[in-house]
């Protein structure tokens, strides 16, 4: 009951400074989007950081390290650092900057503008914000598998759950989805992105404060760091993986299971994997796990490859690319008070992101020796259980579990506003016409389209998969693959609307083949482990490349506007 | 040689280090007891991409861009 109480009042601590943030509201729809320009280089890293980290950075990477081991890190948050960092250089102060110069405050007026076509803006808003959804989705859902396991017991009369019969009494999925999304509909409803910008803050600093914590607590549970790592789970000589210790909560310590526990075994050759532990090391390993079932205890068997496969680690760089066209991130940028204020972004951002991730994938690999094998669509739970399991204290659980739910919400705040502020910039008053209605009526309206979405993407979310590493990697790849088509329209004056139509076409395209042919979000690569992105992007460019050369280009007028001399 | 050329040749740079195929399968190193070196080789790396746009935002930092966008600001704020 104890971590649940702590979670409630974070809640309302959230709320309360959504509440004071929104004094300093000026009561316009500049203020309420874009804040007035006026934010500075230490908010403008807290809130960009704390938007590109959601449930993907604690729970999803925690899961994933899990299901493949260390090769996470390297595979997704270093080579984030280095293309991140790139996409605000080379895309966020120059769109900033056009952004700032022209009036814009959103990237579908950028287009329009860019390319002289309002076309081009109808096109782009149905493609932006089905992208946005499943972001969404992956924050309702993590936050949700998050609560579950932490709050085992506190309502049994109410909650008693018989799906997941080891979480009797936990708060279920949908009511913590429900209520994360309540929280933050109303301080972003209240303050706008001024009141956004200063919730991220807060919250980033919550959890990667709580991240830090989590972490040195569950290794002090394991024995410490040296024994958690060499805990994770370990090939025997006859090619069985085997746990060599268990975790006692009620007594509060590390027992050794002697003998070893079988939870799986390779499916190669024993041999060339006897005392190797596969989740420490990034070689692709083939291996069939044995898990029980806890609501029919029946003995489930399933197969899963640990590791990562050197062509998958490599198109891997394409993902993040992500970064340039997500729109909320857009609204975040144009939030700046001076290109200045991009720099301690650039230069933070991949040492922020050091400081989340490295923590979470060791967690994740040294659950491999504590819990039990999970399938894929479980592994978002793996966090909540390691904590739930090994830190022994209901308050310290409580402000971890806050600490989750931080960086869960310090992204939904961004992607709710950004919604919004689209749907009436690109949307209503396009249609309208600037002046058809007044300050009040534009927030408003952005509003109930906020509410709109966030409703249908709560009911999606009571039925989507569960895997959020993979989900995110899908719409990651279909903002990657629309980068192209930004880039060009930065750096290339050769750029055409034909060129851009053509790009948004293949990029929209390729995505959908390659989603379908996953079974719609189920991890998916092709030929040797190719990711989908890295073919999904280089045939977007290609096709803005070629089309733009076949067409005629845009005027010179047009192009002053973007283009400094 | 212009400026983001300079950028985008070390970022390729960076690109090629990224794959660190000479740890691939190496489970038994670990830094300080704990961190397995295929981890703490990226955790290196990651800090020195810091370093590197440290040095990019101070020697090569886009300034025209910020004239560019005042450069219409009296009009907008206008509105």
């Amino acid at each position: 009951m104890t971590p649940l109480i702590i979670v409630v009042l974070y809640l309302c601590l959230l709320l309360g400074l959504g509440f004071w943030s929104s004094r300093s509201f000026r009561g316009t729809s500049r203020d309420f989007f874009v804040a007035s320009h006026s934010i500075g280089p230490f908010l403008l890293l807290m809130s960009v950081f704390g938007t590109t980290m959601t449930a993907f950075a604690l729970v999803g990477s925690t899961g994933k390290a899990f299901e493949r081991g260390i090769g996470v890190y390297g595979l997704m948050a270093s080579v984030s650092g280095l293309v991140h960092a790139a996409m605000f250089y080379f895309i966020g102060v120059r769109l900033w900057a056009i952004g700032k110069r022209n009036g814009y405050v959103t990237q579908i007026q950028f287009f329009r503008a860019r390319f002289d076509s309002s076309g081009i803006g109808y096109v782009l808003f149905p493609v932006l914000v089905l992208l946005v959804v499943p972001y969404l989705l992956i924050g309702i859902i993590g936050a949700g598998k998050t609560l579950l396991p932490v709050t085992t017991g506190a309502l049994p009369g109410l909650f008693p759950n018989p799906a997941t019969p080891q979480w009797a009494g936990g708060i279920p999925v949908w009511l913590t989805g429900l209520v994360v999304c309540s929280v933050v509909l109303a301080y972003v409803f209240k303050g706008g992105s001024r009141g956004a910008a200063w919730a991220n803050t807060f919250q980033t600093l919550v959890f990667m404060l709580m991240g830090l914590l989590a972490f040195i607590f569950i290794a002090r549970s394991l024995g410490g760091f040296q024994q958690a790592t060499n805990l994770s789970a370990q090939f025997d000589q006859q090619g069985f993986l085997v746990q060599t210790h268990r975790y006692d909560a009620g007594a509060g310590e590390l027992l050794e299971n002697d003998p070893p526990k079988v939870i799986g075994k390779t499916l190669g050759n024993p041999s060339d994997v006897a005392g190797k532990h596969p989740l420490l090391a990034r070689t692709p390993t083939e291996v069939e796990l044995y898990t029980t079932d806890p609501s029919s205890g029946n003995q489930i068997t399933f197969n899963r490859q640990y590791g990562i496969g050197k062509w998958m680690f490599f198109t891997y760089l394409f993902i993040p690319l992500s970064a340039g066209m997500f729109p909320h991130l857009f609204q975040h940028w144009l939030t700046a008070r001076s290109a200045k204020a991009f720099r301690l972004t650039i230069v933070a951002h991949p040492l922020c992101i050091l400081i989340v991730w490295v923590p979470c994938v060791l967690i994740g690999s040294w659950a491999t020796g504590i819990l039990p094998p999970l399938e894929s669509h479980k592994v978002s739970g793996v966090l909540g259980a390691m904590v739930a399991t090994l830190v022994g204290s209901p308050v310290l659980t409580g402000f971890l579990t806050a600490g989750v739910l931080a960086a869960i919400m310090s992204s939904l705040d961004s992607q709710f506003l950004c919604l919004g502020t689209m749907f009436t910039n690109d949307i209503v008053l396009q249609s309208v016409g600037p002046k058809r209605f007044s300050d009040r009526q534009i927030i408003l309206i952005a509003r109930g389209f906020v509410f709109a979405v966030v409703a249908v993407t709560y009911l999606l979310s009571l039925v989507a998969p569960g895997n959020i590493f993979d989900l995110a990697v899908w719409c990651f790849t279909g903002f990657a693959s629309l980068v192209p088509l930004v880039l060009a329209s930065l750096y290339w004056r050769r750029t055409t609307l034909i060129g851009a139509y053509a790009s948004i076409a293949v990029a929209v395209g390729t995505w959908f083949y390659f989603f379908r042919a996953s079974g719609y979000g189920g991890e998916y690569a092709i030929g040797p482990g190719i990711v989908p992105a890295a073919v999904c992007v280089v045939a977007s460019a290609i096709a803005v490349i070629v089309v733009s050369l076949m067409t005629r280009p845009p005027s010179d007028e047009t192009l002053a506007k973007f283009f400094p001399r | 040689m212009t400026r983001s050329g300079l950028i985008l040749i070390a970022l390729v740079g960076f690109l090629a280090l990224h794959q660190d195929v000479w740890f691939w399968n190496d489970d038994e190193t670990l830094f300080f007891g704990f961190l397995p070196v295929g981890l703490a080789y990226h955790a290196v790396y990651t800090v020195a991409i810091a370093i590197f746009w440290g040095g990019v935002v101070m020697l090569a930092w886009p300034n025209e861009l910020e004239a560019f966008a005042e450069d219409n600001q009296a009009s907008n704020d206008s509105e």
